[in-house]
């Protein structure tokens, strides 16, 4: 049994090419930013116009809401629900799983439509399941992202005095 | 599950406090807010009924300080401690890497302790996470009540200890905040067993608080090194 879930990391080439595909998919669907969050409600990226809120507190609850309807669509017979979409009167939001790690949540008004979005963002989700997918592989073969604190006991010890 | 970025030098990791209802998991969390400098912390998000019952959960994000040049960025968050919302008590779970649980010290609550206790190892079971493994503390909150329970009681029923298999950890382990006792220690039946480290603590008034927060923060981070 594993201790605990498993640590993954991500290094600036990884970073570069995450945000080249945001970009690209920002500019395609006229969506104002994109945001990707890590299921246990962490914070990976934000591309487009800088967000008006408090994205750490917005990327926790975002992972909340994918858990809480993962497990709505198990009550009804579905293994999930892949995206999710809210609607609001000027401001809307669409997310997607990738790679059932990662959720990208996309923030567009009215200048464009959930349809146009919904069709642009296709090969941006499969762009991403590949980039992650192989992040991932890559932390697993090498049991876990390296030990960048190895030896730093004594800091850990006095950060904590 | 911590989440390292090179891009931004941050480390991140999740932290549950965990325990029975109306035992002082919101009050921690609070506490921590009002005391750390405004900059290294983010908002306190309260997922609540209109009775301030946590219905989801609360979260808090604070930075503890910078290790090898990356920011260690903690998230803190409680469960609800009603049982009737275990299926969100169990989605906040989902790549933690450290956990405390905060025990009702009032002997009236000794039972209410203990099945959240044989929850937690339920539910973290389900996610195939190991407790006995991972960084795990547990803090005895509500000491400055009259009706509070001696910590040794406390500690017979909810901390009595697993057993060690691994020869090379079968040890004895002095319990650096305990002086006398120990966390790995062997009992009179010959099995060696370890203790998760406890904390004695009084949430509303801040006693123990950070204590606590220290021990699993320093845990957690000692499985990066």
């Amino acid at each position: 049994m594993p201790v605990g879930a498993a640590s993954w990391s991500f290094t600036e080439d990884d970073y570069g090419a995450i945000l080249k595909a945001l970009q690209q998919f920002l500019h395609d669907s006229n969506s104002r930013s994109a945001l990707l969050v890590d299921r246990a409600g962490q914070l990976v990226a934000t591309v487009g116009e800088p967000p008006q809120f408090d994205p750490t507190a917005f990327a926790t609850l975002t992972a909340a809401d994918f858990s809480a309807n993962d497990q709505l669509a198990r009550l009804i017979g579905e293994t999930e629900f892949s995206s999710l979409f809210h609607q609001g009167e000027q401001e809307s939001m669409y997310l997607v799983d990738i790679a059932r790690r990662v959720i990208l949540v996309i923030l567009f008004d009215t200048r464009t439509t959930l349809g146009l979005v919904r069709l642009k963002v296709k090969p941006t989700v499969e762009e991403l399941t590949r980039l992650f997918t192989e992040l991932f592989q890559r932390d697993r073969a090498q049991e876990g992202p390296p030990n960048i604190l190895a030896g730093a006991e004594d800091e850990i010890d006095r950060l904590f005095q | 599950m911590s989440m390292i970025n090179y891009a931004s030098r941050e480390i991140n990791c999740k932290i549950v406090y965990y325990g029975p209802g109306l035992g002082g998991k919101t009050t921690n969390l609070e506490h921590v807010y009002g005391r750390v400098q405004p900059d290294t912390r983010g908002k306190l998000i309260s997922l609540a009924t209109e009775t301030e019952r946590t219905l989801f959960f609360d979260f808090l994000p604070v930075d503890l300080g910078t290790i090898r040049g990356f920011k260690t960025r903690f998230h803190l968050y409680t469960v609800p401690g009603q049982v009737y919302y275990n299926a969100s008590r169990k989605l906040i779970l989902k790549g933690v890497d450290g956990i405390v649980f905060v025990a009702d010290s009032q002997i009236e609550r000794m039972e209410a302790n203990q099945e959240a206790m044989q929850n937690l190892y339920d539910n973290m079971q389900e996610y195939g996470y190991d407790l006995t493994t991972m960084p795990f503390v547990i803090q005895y909150n509500k000491r400055d009540l009259s009706n509070a329970a001696p910590v040794v009681e406390l500690q017979a029923a909810l901390n009595p200890g697993w057993e060690v298999r691994e020869p090379s950890k079968q040890r004895i382990t002095p319990d650096p905040y305990h002086a006398g006792e120990n966390l790995v220690e062997q009992i009179s039946t010959g099995e060696w067993v370890e203790h998760a480290p406890y904390f004695e603590a009084v949430a509303v008034t801040g006693d123990g608080v950070f204590d606590t927060l220290k021990a699993v923060s320093k845990l957690v981070l000692k499985t990066l090194a």
